[in-house]
């Protein structure tokens, strides 16, 4: 695989750009492979790039229904940030913010990773506490957050509404400058060409049909649309569609999968400059940089594989847009879409073992899951390589739904994850 | 939007006077103290989260208040049918044949 450069650009352009080659080939289905991960969006191809790079596992194929990152790595708001407020979750999403760090030139791939910081808005007393106390516990994990106030808020984000008799006061937020957004294609595309460059398959458009089984009950492979495929370890990282492939295996899987919706508006100049969220009233927003507006909210309240929501979420979400930012009062929106998102009750991933023998999962990310994305492909990586989890995601197990031993985000993240 | 028809008040109306209250007929354990850990994480934790028909609990909260029961096709989120709660599960397969 070529390495992109200044120089290649100007070698290219000699011949008039027409001698560029494609950035992976679109692989046919071995026999068998050592490894195979069903699933080919960030967390499924950045695991496929970490086996081979950190572990020399090349013979691996990653398979999906469809096209590579079009499922809810090419559907999210882009955002990247680690202020989580338990030890367990600190950890993990700052180990993924580490690896997004330098992710474009160890791909050679630029996936636009911009800390352009991610504000929180505390709207009433109890907002304001409990931020505060998630800026303390973060300080203490070594994460980075802070507290500002409504006027250093107004500062650093002037679009920002702090009016007293605003419909939506905003008494401070905290502030994790570390985090920000990145080009959310070209991290699927990037650990894909630099998978595809080591000797990984990448199949499309191949749906799984079952995960089978042995008669010592041991993973043997994969029934799909091209037929069987053997594999002697299988990797689920199938987002909305977990319960549905786990469920072959005879697994039952504590999940449930909600419609996440999302819009973008007309494109504009650069008027916002960092990302504002606003828990409360449920709410996000930041500006891509083609120039539209990037929003996003909580999921629709019922269960669905539709990919597309209902429009009394969106007319929600945009009213509190619109009483935060009263800039954005007459902007147009241009389209809105779904993705689904599967949801843990603790709302904290899983990424590990199943009581199946070498077959391994990594879901539950819910509604937050492209920030983790190096760091879930590289824990994920560990633990199929190895047979055993990563210190990092070893609390994050399927077990601990059994045990009791919860990360319950749920109840204190106070966030729209 | 959705619209969901109450079979309390036997009126189809929209899904903003509706509350979802996830998976229907999971029965709560008659003697909680025999339980299994096993058990317990299926009742409180395990899912069936289908791809097709959903048995699901929803409550009419800007209405009557009361819970109810429905059959909806998650992949379309047509509702196939909604019944009282305490009725017995309907059957599928004739419901699908009713279609």
């Amino acid at each position: 695989m070529p390495r992109y450069s200044a120089f290649a650009v100007v070698k290219n352009a000699l011949t008039g750009h027409t001698r560029w080659r494609e950035q992976w080939p679109d692989a046919q289905p071995k026999k068998e492979y050592d490894v195979i991960i069903v699933g080919a969006g960030g967390h499924g191809l950045g695991a496929a790039y970490y086996l081979a790079k950190e572990h020399g596992i090349t013979n691996v194929a990653v398979i999906d229904k469809g096209w590579l990152g079009g499922g809810n790595t090419g559907r999210n708001t882009t955002i990247i940030r680690s202020n989580y407020l338990y030890d367990e979750s600190a950890k993990l999403y700052d180990h993924a913010l580490d690896l997004w760090d330098g992710l474009s030139q160890e791909l050679n791939y630029n996936v636009m990773f911009s800390r352009r910081g991610v504000m929180m808005l505390a709207h009433n007393v109890h907002d304001v506490q409990s931020f505060q106390r998630h800026v303390h516990s973060n300080r203490l994990n070594g994460v980075d957050n802070r507290w500002l106030s409504a006027e250093e808020a107004k500062a650093f984000c002037p679009p920002l509404n702090i009016s007293p008799d605003a419909r939506y006061p905003v008494m401070g937020a905290a502030l994790q400058m570390r985090a920000g957004t990145a080009r959310h294609d070209a991290v699927a595309w990037g650990y894909a060409r630099a998978a595809a460059a080591r000797g990984v398959d990448i199949i499309q458009n191949c749906p799984v049909i079952a995960i089978r089984r042995g008669p010592d009950g041991a993973v043997t492979g994969v029934d799909t649309a091209k037929g069987f495929i053997g594999a002697k370890k299988v990797a689920v990282s199938a987002a909305g569609h977990t319960s549905v492939v786990m469920e072959s295996a005879g697994v039952r899987m504590p999940l449930e999968s909600f419609p996440l919706q999302a819009l973008v508006s007309e494109p504009v100049k650069p008027v916002f400059p960092c990302v504002v969220m606003s828990n409360t009233v449920h709410a996000y927003i930041s500006q891509s940089d083609k120039g539209e507006l990037v929003i996003g909210s909580g999921t629709d309240q019922y269960t669905s594989y539709s990919q597309r929501g209902g429009l009394p979420l969106i007319e929600h979400t945009v009213a509190a847009i619109c009483e935060i930012f009263p800039i954005f009062n007459r902007m147009r929106m241009l389209r809105k879409w779904g993705g689904i998102v599967d949801v843990t009750p603790d709302r904290s991933a899983i990424i590990g073992k199943t009581p199946v023998k070498n077959l391994f999962v990594n879901c539950g990310w819910g509604t937050g899951g492209f920030k983790a994305t190096p760091g879930a492909a590289h824990t994920l990586a560990h633990t199929v390589a190895t047979g055993e989890p990563h210190p990092i995601n070893a609390p994050f197990t399927l077990d601990r739904f059994r045990t009791g031993r919860l990360i319950d985000e749920a109840a204190a993240a106070a966030v729209a994850h | 939007m959705l619209l969901i028809h109450c079979p309390y008040c036997d009126e189809t109306l929209p899904e903003l006077e509706f509350a979802y209250a996830g998976e229907a007929h999971i029965a709560r354990p008659e003697d909680p103290s025999t339980m299994s850990d096993e058990e317990w994480r299926d009742f409180l934790f395990i899912r069936s989260n289908p791809k097709g028909p959903h048995f699901e609990r929803w409550r009419h909260v800007h209405g009557c208040a009361r819970f109810f029961n429905a059959v909806r096709d998650t992949v379309s989120d047509r509702f196939l049918l909604t019944y009282k709660a305490g009725e017995p599960r309907p059957d599928l397969a004739s419901l699908e044949a009713a279609q």
